[in-house]
């Protein structure tokens, strides 16, 4: 337990650093640039491919399970929309995302730590966690929403090429379906989550990336821990999220 | 001019650094010398701010560095430059960016001022046209010779060297050495090198201090060291096969 509280601790001290002033701000203008780009654009890839083949996979499900002739054939596309905007893209891409980039973070920031990069940064006196850590976080908070966004489309338009190759439901219905009471207020609850989960992986696997001490083998068990503990905050901070937004 | 005045420093019970007074002159190549775990990096570390001392003091030029607050550290460390073991250059920068880094983060230089001074520093450490390679593309010695580079682009006033050697041929040991001599001597800096590598000892050793066990164990220089009659420093100087074979 208090190994735990000891952790808490040294992150929070950890983000003490990182928050504050860039030493210089065209630098971490440049830096904020790359890590849209590594972080975001490079998972545009593996979030369209998820999200189209999940929509499909959803849209599917729902129809094979409509046995009732009660039941509109619309329903399909209400059930993709809600499932792919409210838990999908923001909850399960974010996991996905937790893997992918987290385990990045640490990796670079853990290989750095090894390499005594950050003691040379230190050194010169830079403020190496807030050079490293915070266009980070940054560029997560910015990026991530956008990629959530697209996840959404993907997963319905997976939905929709799912319907039409099958025949099971016509385009008409689909669209039908999408539009039945539909909420603007879920997609800010979506984005508000995105935002929170995209703080959680950037800056826990910021942090275990941080404190690696070693080599190799504690560069890898750093990246697991990244990934492991930044997914059970998301889905911890899923629960409390969703019962604080839709309750 | 760097002293240390009743330095210690532990690690839970290992009490790595006891009570350790030593000064290093400037415009001399001072090295530390002691067997692995003797504490050398540690005291190393305490020197620059890697680690903090748990009691004593550590002074730059009667300028107190332990009690110095985060912005005061970061001025006067703008006047240190260190060679790391490994190198330390960053893996995403080539060399011309990895030697252009302190001044791009610390001047206000215009980019033409800084390039020159980045091929200058370059051009010092024999490494002209190597610009745009990068640090995977180095072989150790030309790694060695870039993090010099860097090192010294802010002209320092301090330049410390962990193990500037290891891993490194006796060849170009010795030309890492000699450059490290030259550019202490050509700037006036006080140089302070961690090595357990008895060529630099005596080839570049103006002040020896010899570490053992956490203590100050022995001081001297190049010329004195081989006639002394310290039993454990005898030991390390003469405890290889080649040096004890000379010795006989």
């Amino acid at each position: 337990m208090i190994k735990v509280f000891t952790t808490i601790g040294n992150y929070v001290l950890l983000m003490q650093k990182v928050f504050s002033r860039p030493q210089k701000g065209r630098i971490f203008w440049d830096q904020l640039m790359n890590e849209i780009n590594f972080l975001g654009l490079e998972s545009l890839g593996i979030v369209a491919f998820i999200s189209a083949f999940m929509g499909a996979v959803v849209s599917i499900q729902t129809a094979f399970n409509i046995t009732s002739p009660l039941i509109p054939m619309s329903m399909v596309g209400f059930t993709v929309r809600q499932s792919v905007i409210l838990e999908f893209s923001p909850t399960v891409i974010s996991l996905i995302l937790a893997g992918k980039v987290g385990s990045r973070i640490a990796s670079e920031i853990g290989t750095m730590r090894v390499t005594e990069q950050i003691d040379a940064l230190e050194i010169m006196g830079v403020n190496s966690a807030n050079y490293l850590i915070f266009p980070k976080i940054i560029a997560s908070i910015l990026i991530n929403p956008v990629l959530i966004v697209f996840s959404m489309w993907m997963g319905i338009l997976g939905g929709w090429i799912a319907m039409v190759m099958t025949g099971l439901v016509s385009t008409n219905d689909y669209v039908q379906g999408m539009r039945i009471d539909f909420q603007g207020y879920t997609i800010f609850y979506a984005i508000t989550k995105t935002i929170f989960f995209a703080y959680i992986i950037s800056s826990v696997s910021g942090f275990y990336g941080y404190i690696t001490q070693g080599g190799a083998l504690e560069v890898g068990q750093a990246s697991t821990k990244a990934v492991v503990f930044s997914s059970v905050i998301i889905i911890l901070f899923n629960l409390v999220l969703t019962q604080l937004l839709l309750t | 001019m760097i002293e240390t005045r009743n330095i210690n420093k532990t690690f839970g019970d290992h009490h790595v650094l006891k009570n350790l007074t030593i000064s290093f002159e400037k415009g001399k190549t001072n090295l530390i010398i002691g067997q692995s775990g003797s504490g050398k990096t540690v005291l190393m570390k305490c020197l620059v701010g890697l680690f903090e001392v748990d009691s004593g003091m550590v002074v730059y030029d009667d300028r107190n560095f332990t009690t110095m607050n985060f912005e005061q550290r970061k001025t006067l460390r703008q006047e240190i430059g260190m060679l790391f073991q490994g190198g330390a250059l960053f893996d995403s920068m080539n060399v011309q960016e990895n030697v252009m880094f302190p001044l791009n983060m610390f001047t206000k230089q215009l980019p033409a001022e800084k390039l020159e001074r980045v091929n200058f520093v370059l051009k010092r450490v024999n490494l002209d046209n190597a610009n745009l390679l990068m640090p995977s593309e180095l072989s150790g010695g030309m790694r060695k010779r870039v993090a010099i580079a860097r090192a010294i682009a802010m002209k320092p006033q301090y330049l410390f060297c962990d193990e500037p050697n290891s891993g490194l041929d006796p060849h170009t040991s010795g030309v890492i050495d000699l450059l490290i001599k030259e550019i202490t001597e050509e700037y006036d800096i006080t140089t302070i090198v961690n090595t357990h590598d008895m060529n630099s000892v005596l080839s570049i050793g103006d002040t020896v201090a010899y570490i053992y066990k956490g203590e100050l164990w022995w001081k001297g220089n190049k010329e004195t060291i081989l006639h002394t009659d310290n039993e454990e420093l005898n030991d390390f100087v003469f405890g290889t096969e080649l040096t004890s074979r000379l010795k006989r």
